[in-house]
Order: C-alpha cells, then sequence, then structure tokens
C-alpha cells in the first residue's frame, strides 16, 4: 500500500497537493472525500484525519495533515528537483517565509470573499449585504497589494527565478475567490504574468484539470449539499467570515 | 554585524525566537522594538533608533499572525509623530532580511546546527513538527491573542472595557483549540513530536502564556497541559523561559500607561475590526 492522498479538489490546499504530486510523478492513490456529501466527518475518514479536514495523508501506518505539513514530507521522501523547496538557506527562508504569512492572509482574505460570494448565498438561501462583501474585497485587496510589493516584486517566482512551493500555494489560493467570480487577474498585469509562468511551469494542462471542479462551482445549487451538512456547515461559514 | 534580531517580548512569535536563539546560545544583537511612545515597564525607548527597517512593505493591517509594533516620537521625524512600524519579529543578517516567525526559527536552527531534536531530521517527526506549525496559525494563534487584546490593550487605547460576550466567544474559540492540540497533537505525549521538545512545543507555549498573562489562566484545569508546559520550561531552562515572559506576567502594568491622544485616535478605529 503506497501514498495515499485524500482530496477533494474543490478545496485549494488539495489541489496544491494534488498538482504537486502529478507534476513530480508521484506515484499516490487519490482518496476522494467529497466535503459536499459531508464526506470529511465519517469515522473511516477520521482515523486518517481525526481533525476531520481535508487534505490529509497516509503513508502506510503514518498519517498526516496540514498541506503544507504533507508537501515538505512529499518533497523529502520523493527528492523532487530542488526549486521546489531550495536547499539554499536564504531562499529556502523566502518559501519558509510566504508559507506562513499565507495561512491568515491570501489564504483567510481569499477564502473570505470565496464563503461570501458563493456558498454563504447557497447555505442561507439569502444574498448577503453588499458592504460585507466589499469589505472582505478590500481585505483581500490590501493583501494582494503585499503579495506583489513584499513576496513577488520584480522577479519571475517568489523564491526567485525558479518556481517553488510559495507560487504553487499561492496560485491555488487566488483561484478560489476567481471561481467564485471576482476576476483579480484582470487589472493586476504582474499577477497574471505571474500566474502564466506559474501554470506553464506545473503544465498548463494539469492546473486546468486540477481546477475543474472549482471553474464549475457556480453550478453547485443547494440540493447537491448533503442535507444534513447544510446547517452545520452554514453556522461554520457565518463563523468564518464573522 | 551579525545576526539582528527585532522583537518585542511582548510578542509571542518575538518570545518563542527569543527563548530559541537564547537556549541554543545563538549570538545576535537584540533590536528591542517598543510599544507606545512611553517605555512600558519602566523600560529605556529603543536604542539605535535609526534602525532601518528590516524590510520593505506596509505592515499597516493589524493582523494577529504577526504582531505590529508603534514606535513613537524619539524614532521618527517630528514630535508628536507616530509610525506604524513594520512588523515584528524580523531577523537581519547582514543584507538579508526575513519576517515570519516559523521561517526566522527555521533559518536560526539550520544556520547555526542546532540539536537534531528542534526539527528532527527523521522525516517523519518533521513531518510532525511542520504539522503543528502549519496548524497553530488558524487555531492557538487565532484565538490566544486576542485574550491581550481584549482584556488589556483595546480599553488602554479606546478608553473603554469589552463587553464581557467578546472574551467568552475568544475563550470559547481557544477552548476548542486546546482540546483538538490535546487530543490530535499532544495525546500522551511528552512533547508534540515524542520524547523530546520541538519547534512545536516553544510556538504553541508561547503562544498559551498570553493568556495567561492577562488572567484567563488556560492551564488551570488542563492538568495535562500544564504538565507539558513544565516540562517545555525545564527543557529550555525555567530562568530564561521567565525571563521572555517578565513583560507579560506584569502585562497589568500596562494599563497604567498614558497613551498619546494622537496614537489613541489612529489606532482606536483599526483596533475595533480586529474583534469584529
Amino acid at each position: 500500500m503506497g501514498l495515499e492522498l485524500y482530496l477533494d479538489l474543490l478545496s485549494q490546499p488539495c489541489r496544491a497537493l494534488y498538482i504537486f504530486a502529478r507534476s513530480n510523478n508521484i506515484p499516490f492513490e487519490f482518496k476522494q472525500v467529497e466535503l459536499m456529501k459531508g464526506e470529511h466527518k465519517t469515522e473511516e475518514f477520521q482515523k486518517v484525519n481525526l481533525l476531520m479536514k481535508v487534505p490529509a495523508m497516509r503513508d502506510g501506518s503514518f498519517t498526516l495533515a496540514e498541506s503544507i505539513a504533507i508537501l515538505l514530507y512529499m518533497v523529502r521522501k520523493f527528492k523532487t528537483p530542488d526549486h521546489w523547496y531550495p536547499s539554499d538557506l536564504q531562499k529556502r527562508a523566502r518559501v519558509d517565509e510566504y508559507l506562513s504569512w499565507q495561512h491568515v492572509n491570501i489564504r483567510g482574505k481569499g477564502s473570505k470573499v470565496f464563503i461570501m460570494k458563493m456558498l454563504l448565498p447557497l447555505f442561507t438561501g439569502q444574498t448577503l449585504p453588499p458592504e460585507k462583501l466589499e469589505g472582505a474585497t478590500e481585505e483581500l485587496n490590501a493583501v494582494l497589494k503585499q503579495f506583489e510589493e513584499k513576496f513577488l516584486q520584480d522577479k519571475p517566482f517568489i523564491a526567485g527565478s525558479d518556481i517553488s512551493l510559495a507560487d504553487l500555494v499561492a496560485l491555488v489560493e487566488l483561484m478560489q475567490p476567481v471561481c467564485s467570480g471576482y476576476d483579480l487577474f484582470e487589472e493586476r498585469p504582474k499577477l497574471a504574468a505571474w500566474r502564466s509562468r506559474v501554470e506553464e511551469a506545473v503544465g498548463k494542462q494539469l492546473f486546468q484539470e486540477a481546477h475543474e471542479g472549482i471553474s464549475n462551482i457556480k453550478n453547485l445549487t443547494a440540493d447537491k449539499i448533503a442535507p444534513e451538512l447544510m446547517e452545520s456547515l452554514k453556522h461554520q461559514l457565518l463563523k468564518q467570515v464573522a | 554585524m551579525g545576526l539582528e534580531l527585532y522583537l518585542d517580548l511582548l510578542s509571542q512569535p518575538c518570545r518563542s525566537i527569543y527563548i530559541f536563539a537564547r537556549s541554543n546560545n545563538i549570538p545576535f544583537e537584540f533590536k528591542q522594538v517598543e510599544l507606545f511612545k512611553d517605555s512600558v515597564l519602566g523600560k529605556k525607548p529603543a536604542a539605535g533608533s535609526g534602525a532601518e527597517q528590516p524590510h520593505a512593505g506596509e505592515g499597516t493591517d493589524i493582523l494577529l499572525t504577526s504582531d505590529f509594533v508603534l514606535v513613537g516620537p524619539s524614532n521618527s521625524e517630528g514630535a508628536g509623530k507616530v509610525s506604524l512600524l513594520k512588523k515584528v519579529p524580523a531577523l537581519k543578517d547582514g543584507d538579508f532580511t526575513l519576517a515570519e516567525c516559523t521561517a526566522i526559527l527555521l533559518y536560526l536552527s539550520r544556520k547555526y546546527n542546532t540539536p537534531d531534536h528542534w526539527y528532527p531530521s527523521d522525516i517523519q517527526k518533521r513531518a510532525q513538527v511542520d504539522e503543528y506549525l502549519s496548524w497553530h496559525h488558524a487555531n492557538i494563534r487565532a484565538n490566544a491573542p486576542k485574550t491581550m487584546w481584549i482584556k488589556v490593550l483595546i480599553p488602554l487605547f479606546t478608553g473603554q472595557p469589552l463587553p464581557s460576550e467578546k472574551l467568552q466567544e475568544v475563550m470559547e474559540g481557544l477552548s476548542t483549540s486546546l482540546k483538538q492540540f490535546e487530543e490530535r497533537f499532544l495525546q500522551d505525549k511528552a512533547f508534540i513530536i515524542g520524547s523530546e521538545i520541538s519547534l512545536a512545543d516553544l510556538v504553541a507555549v508561547v503562544e498559551l502564556m498570553q493568556p495567561v498573562g492577562v488572567g484567563c489562566d488556560i492551564f488551570e484545569d488542563r492538568p495535562r497541559l500544564r504538565e507539558w508546559r513544565r516540562r517545555v520550561e525545564d527543557a529550555v531552562g525555567k530562568e530564561l523561559f521567565f525571563q521572555a515572559h517578565e513583560m507579560i506576567f506584569n502585562i497589568k502594568e500596562l494599563s497604567n500607561i498614558e497613551i498619546h491622544p494622537q496614537l489613541k485616535e489612529h489606532l482606536a478605529p483599526v483596533l475595533m475590526k480586529i474583534l469584529k
């Protein structure tokens, strides 16, 4: 029994893992965990991740959660090309710096916009007051500015001339608000150019394939969501955007 | 010019870096960065206030993952002017500058070849440290710092106490995270990865000292956590641990400080947003 990756490609960190593993030809078994069906709450899945979140990994008897941890594990175990997590001390530190900062910033704010635009209306059956969405969008814009000015600057990629884990993790997160209808690349040519480079580096086809589900998220209707989930998810989502 | 660490020990990530560096005898210049115009707890304002900013970019949004620091007139262009400094902690090593606690800790552990247990070479143990350090951001670190904001800092800046429901909400969130911490990360082990302390324990414990400092002793009803904390203190050195937390233990002193009215005005609305 080899490496198992428990994924739902609707989730940003799951896409990072999927793209990374496929792009590096890492052999793994894709274990689908459909969030909208509540499959992350099953007893079966809890054996893999007690925290009931995707992504999760199982390698023999070793289980692991948190996409950053899983990515680094794969880098080390499968000895992927150096640029993904450079051995150069300073370049590596740049990648670490981004991977740390992004939790509350790009990931936090991007998710918030996605939840407000796409999920909350679906789960509550109501449209959100526009000021709320505006506020969330402004926050996202602020971190995008920091991303461009502090992390990307005038380099092709975050750590310099080559793609690393940082770029991959960043881009999959940004696709979430994009797929909910906020095209943040539209008026940001530098970011759009960077996006192109990242897609090329991992393989455009792979990138597109990984994003197929999330690209069609607008087709998600309430009836496709497990009823038991509706209530509990609604509360969770409301808390997340409070 | 050697390694410089820009730290304010009121900040949790700063403490983990401080303790890690001192515990491992890593030579560094402590660049003290202090909150508020007047000195805190009678300490002098930062010397060498002409220090260059460690890195470019605005640190104007006040997020709970990175603490921001304010330096008053002694550090800026004119009297009465207040500038919002970039975030702490920050590292400067020659021309190289670095932010983010995790990145700094990892950089130090690699550059100074610290003992293996801090960030084990064993691929699975290392993964467990990574796993905790990642989870920490949106969980323990999402709620623990808010206790200080609610009980001390925001009332200090806005002149008003906050309604108790706010604190309760935060404590509930923190309780949930603590439960997960005990059940998923610590379990029945001595430390997060097993029998030895690692970066994960250090990062966790300093965060949990924040609520303790403001009177929300989360260790009180949690014997397993209490024992773990004691082990962490022993592992890094009790004296060092206490010294790093001196300001936090005396946090009530902060409430007696006069805040420059301009600073109050500037920050009050921003601070209120933190708690929304």
